[in-house]
């Protein structure tokens, strides 16, 4: 006998759809679960681990900012392969008031935020109005090439870079700074995509001259997405840059520009979840395999294009599938 | 001045693609509540006049008044902001979002916002009252459905309620009844009297000449891109040069 | 010096060119993107070494046999990689760069670093230009740079599979009821982009060693070309190859080398501000698409 395979929402889902209709605890539950976990799991069990976990956690937050900032943008249609851009200039702005005018990472870091999503703006405002593909092209170049800039020009300490600065006052305020950011951007952004906003961003990602038709002038919203994307980023370079006590030309290295989209490819692209979880699988087994070296980037590249051939959708809507539908097969009748 | 300002003012618009003519020099004018039906061959530029009106194609000479104003060469999105609103031809909706969603974008835009007063209000409300409006039968719940799955009568009509959710003055229709069957045609005509009814002037592309030369005014006859008529349906349809460009001349 | 200079910047258009018109043919006239480029042009250089010395075949065959693995490789991310992912948008960016980056960094991690990992010149000596002396594997890159830009210009006009090239970027759907096979010809324009940057690679690493860094530094400065000079536009790429390389040889002789990247940035600044999609290109309106 023939058989199909049958793909159903399960009950709990369609039940608890509507807020109204939360009318048991287990429904509660099964919303409230997955959002749950990594709350918990971050917050809740980071300070038990030990100083050098905790460092490879910070450091896989760090990735993870970039990882979700990254997804925030391909929302809209911007395809970035150089997160190392913001990162980099973050780290540069943040380490420039941190080493020639001494101010504490208390203000340089909000300042390299928003200064650093201003200026990376700017650098990309006129490519927004171009293909896609003009976009990934000068967002792989402009860090290749501030990198050797700072070589050349030897400002900005050079290929020394800006060493000595001020770090954090102990390992767990860093812990928790990072935490916070890494569940406000991720939640935060989860929002703002599932809001009418989000939708027209979708929308301009999906068909652009029906927005534009729409009487939305879409490069503007393009140029929201990108100031918010690269404030994330250059966040993320500007808190390493007080972890690492050092700003330098390494900030604009490909790690930052590779991992984030290996993580979004394996964790799922749209999920934000998803590359956050891929940036959790990928930044810890790369440190395990650390006796490897540069194997690093060979490691997230390779990776990436096993994903994006064998489960393009990535683990997250892969996950998120199988648990708000069951499976079955049935006969074909 | 006794003769109020027309709506719509078109003057010498002329589009090249590379050697291609699109429009050569086309005008003409557009009193308010008129409805003006835009006809012609296939490929004689009625699209591209569109598109130069509303601003997706900028053009190489000739102007555009709208109130008045020049708008020749604006960005869409500000078109929009004026008042006039368009549909395409070839509909293409967010096709995994349901129906009433489509319309979301639309509802979002600053045009909408300011007839509001400033707020935007409950859009999924108004979205599936617009639906209501064209046609979308709100006990059966088809603007609950996924657009990808509605079939294109009701697609036509989605791609009408997203023209008239930007609250126009001015709205143009390109080719709106292609595809559809006659009795689908019947049931969307009285959603465009009801417009008319309203105020609203609007100009329609078609091929349907029939259902066209009964709604609307005046007509425009376009052939590789030059205006070869304008009058009332009937008429124009008579004149030498219309009937050559839709019948051929004669071979001896 | 200004001879020189004239002279010299006239080689380093050509390389620029030579490395970017590879690049061109598979993403500006075939519609595919391939960044892995600048790891093919290693890969290949590395590969001619490797037979050169470990294997010991002449230099002759060793090159021949390094440009069709590079084809051959062209084909293959195509069949494996690109196919799989066509539909998700600039998902072969994504996927090329990936890989692209894998490669270059695997031959860092097996210990491909050394001054010792250099290939011969094609021909020994050097002839002069009045009181400029120019060695003779320069003029030959520049010979291969002009040739095979009219080759493919040739090529992409008038023959079958050219034209084809070109029928799969502008309208795919159209080119595939003319009964062209996009995917057979989707391959084989990568095939070939591969194959021309193994050329490039052949020609130009003698002047210097293989390095991984090198890599890197063909993908930019192929990209810098392609943005100054448009996406997909010949004369563009040529016309971006002499600016870009007669500026960066008159800062390398009359400032600082280290200087040239500057020149690369500014003149990408430059056409962003004024015409963000290159000098040359053909970018079409956003009204045209469907």
């Amino acid at each position: 006998m023939k058989k199909r395979k049958e793909r159903i929402d399960r009950g709990i889902k369609a039940r608890s759809e509507d807020i109204f209709a939360l009318s048991s605890y287990r429904e509660m539950l099964y919303l409230l679960a997955p959002r749950a976990v990594p709350v918990v799991g971050l917050l809740g069990v980071a300070p038990f681990m030990s100083p050098y976990w905790q460092e490879i956690f910070i450091s896989t937050a760090i990735y993870a900012l970039l990882a979700i900032s990254w997804d925030l943008l391909i929302s809209a249609g911007l395809v970035s392969l150089g997160q190392s851009l913001f990162y980099g200039i973050g780290s540069y702005i943040a380490g420039t008031l941190n080493h020639y005018w001494g101010w504490s990472p208390l203000f340089t870091i909000p300042v390299a935020t928003v200064g650093g999503g201003l200026l990376c703006t700017v650098f990309l405002l006129p490519v927004l109005r171009l293909r896609g593909i003009y976009f990934a092209m000068v967002t792989l170049v402009l860090p290749l090439m501030f990198s050797r800039l700072v070589e050349a020009t030897r400002i900005l300490g050079g290929t020394e870079g800006l060493p000595g600065l001020t770090p954090f006052p102990n390992q767990l305020t860093a812990l928790y700074v990072i935490q916070l950011a890494l569940l406000a951007a991720l939640f935060g952004f989860r929002r703002l995509m599932a809001s009418d906003y989000g939708l027209v961003i979708k929308g301009i990602n999906d068909n652009d001259r029906s927005v534009m038709n729409a009487g939305i002038n879409i490069y503007w919203y393009k140029t929201q997405i990108l100031f918010l994307g690269a404030s994330v980023g250059s966040f993320a370079g500007a808190f390493g840059t007080h972890i690492d006590m050092f700003a330098g030309m390494p900030g604009f290295a490909l790690d930052y520009a590779i991992m984030p989209v290996a993580a979004a490819v394996v964790g799922g692209m749209g999920t934000f979840a998803g590359p956050m979880i891929g940036a959790f699988i990928l930044v810890p087994l790369s440190e395990i395999l650390r006796a490897l070296g540069a194997l690093r980037i060979v490691f997230y590249g390779l990776f990436l294009v096993i994903f994006i051939v064998a489960l393009p959708e990535g683990i997250f809507h892969y996950v998120q599938r199988k648990y708000h539908q069951l499976e079955r097969w049935v006969e074909l009748v | 001045m006794n003769k109020p300002l027309p709506l719509l003012k078109v003057s010498g618009l002329t589009k090249s693609f590379g050697g291609v003519m699109a429009v050569l020099n086309v005008s003409f004018e557009l009193k308010e509540g008129e409805l003006l039906g835009i006809i012609g061959p296939n490929g004689s530029g009625k699209t591209t006049l569109v598109n130069l009106v509303t601003g997706f194609v900028k053009p190489n000479s000739g102007r555009v008044e709208y109130r008045g104003k020049n708008i020749t060469g604006w960005a869409p999105y500000k078109v929009v902001g004026l008042g006039i609103s368009r549909t395409f031809q070839m509909v293409r909706p967010f096709y995994q979002l349901p129906a009433f969603k489509n319309l979301i974008v639309p509802l979002y835009s600053s045009r909408v916002k300011k007839l509001a007063g400033g707020k935007y209000g409950d859009r999924n409300a108004v979205a599936l009252d617009l639906l209501e409006e064209v046609g979308f039968e709100r006990d059966a719940r088809v603007a609950y459905k996924v657009a990808g799955s509605l079939p294109q009568g009701y697609l036509k009509r989605l791609e009408l309620a997203k023209g008239m959710a930007l609250r126009p003055d001015l709205i143009i229709l390109d080719e709106l009844f292609s595809g559809l069957s006659l009795a689908e045609v019947a049931s969307i005509v009285p959603i465009i009297e009801k417009l008319r009814f309203q105020g609203i002037t609007i100009i329609m592309i078609e091929h349907r000449l029939k259902e066209l030369f009964r709604i609307a005014d005046r007509v425009l006859v376009l052939n590789y891109g030059e205006k070869i008529a304008e009058g009332p349906g009937e008429e124009v349809m008579e004149s030498e040069p219309v009937k050559k460009a839709y019948l051929g001349s004669e071979t001896q | 010096m200004f001879i020189g200079t004239l002279v010299y910047g006239f080689i380093n258009s050509c390389i620029l060119a030579l490395l970017a018109i590879g690049f061109n043919l598979t993403f500006g006239i075939s519609g595919v993107a391939n960044f892995a480029y600048g790891a093919i042009y290693i890969f290949s250089g590395f590969l001619t070494w490797i037979i050169l010395n470990s294997i010991g075949l002449p230099y002759l065959l060793s090159v021949v046999i390094s440009v069709l693995c590079a084809a051959l490789i062209g084909l293959l991310v195509y069949y494996i990689v690109i196919l799989r992912v066509k539909g998700l948008a600039l998902s072969e960016v994504m996927a090329t760069f990936g890989l692209g980056l894998a490669i270059m960094e695997l031959f860092r991690y097996f210990d491909f670093v050394g001054f010792k990992y250099t290939l011969p010149v094609f021909f020994d000596g050097s002839i002069g230009f009045g009181e400029v002396y120019v060695d003779y594997q320069r003029l030959f890159i520049a010979l291969i740079a002009v040739g095979l830009t009219l080759f493919l210009y040739l090529f992409t006009r008038h023959s079958k599979t050219g034209l084809a090239f070109r029928a799969i970027a502008q309208d795919e759907r159209t080119a595939l009821t003319f009964g062209i096979d996009s995917d057979r010809i989707g391959a084989l324009s990568m095939a070939f982009g591969a194959a021309l940057a193994a050329i490039a690679a052949i020609v130009i690493l003698p002047l210097g060693t293989i390095a991984v860094e090198g890599g890197y530094e063909v993908l930019i400065n192929a990209l810098a070309v392609c943005i100054v000079g448009g996406l997909g536009s010949t004369v563009g790429i040529l016309v971006a190859s002499v600016l870009i390389g007669y500026a960066q040889t008159f800062t390398a002789n009359y400032l600082e080398p280290h200087w040239m990247m500057l020149v690369s940035l500014i003149a990408i600044a430059v056409v962003l501000t004024i015409k963000p999609s290159g000098l040359f290109s053909r970018q079409k309106e956003l009204e045209e698409r469907i």
